[in-house]
C-alpha cells in the first residue's frame, strides 16, 4: 500500500471541551460545607453547687412546651415576635425598674461603662421539636447580633460581622470588637429540660 | 462532482492523544473532590432546620459529628422508628458517646484536642429529650464546643 498522507484530527478543541466538563462538575459538586449555629456548653457541674442568686428582673424567661408553645416572660407569643422582645429586654432602660440592672465594668476602648446585667435563661421541654428550638436559639442568637451590629455601626461605622471578620489583621480592630462583645455579652442559659409533656 | 470528494482517497487518521492529559486530569479532579464528600454513610434520616444566624465551621479536620434522626427507611425493619444516635458509621446509644469523644481526640493532635468543635447534626422532627441526653454526655467529658448543624435561610417562619 503507498503511503498516503492522513491528515490529523484537530484535537485543539478537546482541551476546552475537557475544562468545560471539569468546570461543570466543580460548580455542580456541592462540597458538604457545614453551617450551623455555634454554641458552647457549660462545663459539667461540680460536686458543690453554688447557689447563685440572680435578680428576677435580670433575668428574661423564655420557655417552649412539648406543644412547641413559647412563653417569654409569662407572656404567649410567636416565634417571630421573640426577637423584638429579647432586643428591648438586653438592650435595657435604665429608668426601668421592670428592667436588667446595670453594673460598671471596664470596657476595652471605652473605659469604665454601665453595662446591663441581662441573662437570658431558656428551658424546653423534652417533647419540645427540635425544629422548634433552633427557632428559638436563633432568634436569642439574632437579637445579640442584631444589637451588636448596631452598635458598632454607631461607634465605628462597620458592623460586628465586619470587625470579626477584620479582627485578625488589626489589634485596634480586635480591640473594638472585643468593646462590643463586652457591652452585649451573649448570656444565654439553659435550664435542665422538664420531663413532663411526652418524650420520646 | 468532485465536490465532496476526500482530497485522495486516505486511511485512517492517527488519533491525536494531545487531549489525553486533560481527560485524566479532569477525572483526577473529579474524583478528588467527590471522594472527600462523605466520610459515613447515614444512617438515620437527617433532615437539619433552618436558622438565619448561622456561621461556617472553619477547619474542617477539626469538627466531628454526631447524627441524630430517625433510622432511614431501609432500616426500619430492623430498628425501628424511633429516633437514634449515630457515630461513625453504626447506631450508638449515649452511653457509647464517652468512648466515641475520646477515640476522636486522639486522632487529633494533642495541642488541637480542644479545638475540636462537635457538630450535632439533627433531624429537624427530633424530639429535644434524646438531644438534651447528648449534650449532657458531651459536658461531662468536657466537649463543650458544639455546633448545631443548621441550613442558611433568610426568614424563619412560625
Amino acid at each position: 500500500m503507498a503511503k498516503r498522507e492522513i491528515s490529523e484530527i484537530n484535537a485543539g478543541s478537546m482541551a476546552d471541551i475537557a475544562f468545560l466538563l471539569l468546570i461543570f462538575f466543580l460548580v455542580t459538586t456541592t462540597m458538604d460545607t457545614d453551617t450551623g449555629l455555634i454554641r458552647k456548653l457549660p462545663p459539667p457541674p461540680e460536686e458543690e453547687i453554688e447557689q447563685i442568686d440572680v435578680k428576677q428582673r435580670n433575668i428574661f424567661e423564655v420557655l417552649v412546651n412539648a406543644n412547641d408553645q413559647l412563653l417569654a416572660e409569662g407572656e404567649y407569643i410567636q416565634v417571630t415576635e421573640l426577637r423584638k422582645k429579647a432586643k428591648e429586654f438586653i438592650k435595657g432602660d435604665k429608668n426601668n425598674p421592670e428592667m436588667p440592672e446595670f453594673a460598671v465594668e471596664e470596657v476595652p476602648v471605652f473605659g469604665t461603662m454601665e453595662v446591663s446585667k441581662q441573662i437570658i435563661s431558656l428551658q424546653n421541654d423534652n417533647g419540645t421539636s427540635y425544629e422548634m428550638y433552633i427557632k428559638v436559639q436563633n432568634e436569642l442568637i439574632g437579637a445579640y447580633n442584631e444589637l451588636r451590629n448596631e452598635l458598632a455601626r454607631e461607634k465605628f461605622g462597620k458592623t460586628y460581622d465586619e470587625l470579626v471578620a477584620q479582627s485578625e489583621s488589626s489589634e485596634t480592630i480586635e480591640n473594638q470588637m472585643q468593646a462590643i462583645k463586652a457591652i452585649y455579652p451573649q448570656r444565654i442559659s439553659e435550664a435542665e429540660p422538664k420531663k413532663i409533656g411526652g418524650s420520646n | 462532482m468532485s465536490k465532496f470528494r476526500k482530497k485522495g482517497g486516505k486511511g485512517q487518521p492517527a488519533i491525536s492523544t494531545a487531549a489525553l492529559p486533560d481527560i485524566v486530569f479532569m477525572l483526577l479532579f473529579f474524583f478528588m473532590v467527590t471522594t472527600t464528600m462523605r466520610e459515613t454513610t447515614l444512617k438515620v434520616k437527617v433532615v437539619t432546620p433552618k436558622a438565619t444566624e448561622v456561621e461556617k465551621l472553619e477547619r474542617k479536620s477539626l469538627v466531628s459529628y454526631i447524627y441524630i434522626g430517625e433510622p432511614i427507611k431501609a432500616l426500619q425493619a430492623a430498628f425501628g422508628t424511633a429516633p437514634r444516635i449515630q457515630l461513625n458509621d453504626a447506631f450508638a446509644t449515649k452511653e457509647d458517646l464517652f468512648q466515641f469523644v475520646e477515640m476522636e481526640k486522639d486522632k487529633r493532635d494533642e495541642a488541637e484536642r480542644n479545638m475540636i468543635t462537635w457538630s450535632l447534626k439533627v433531624d429537624q422532627d427530633t424530639k429535644m429529650g434524646i438531644v438534651t441526653d447528648v449534650k449532657q454526655e458531651l459536658r461531662k467529658v468536657q466537649a463543650l464546643k458544639i455546633n448545631y448543624s443548621t441550613k442558611k435561610t433568610d426568614k424563619i417562619l412560625d
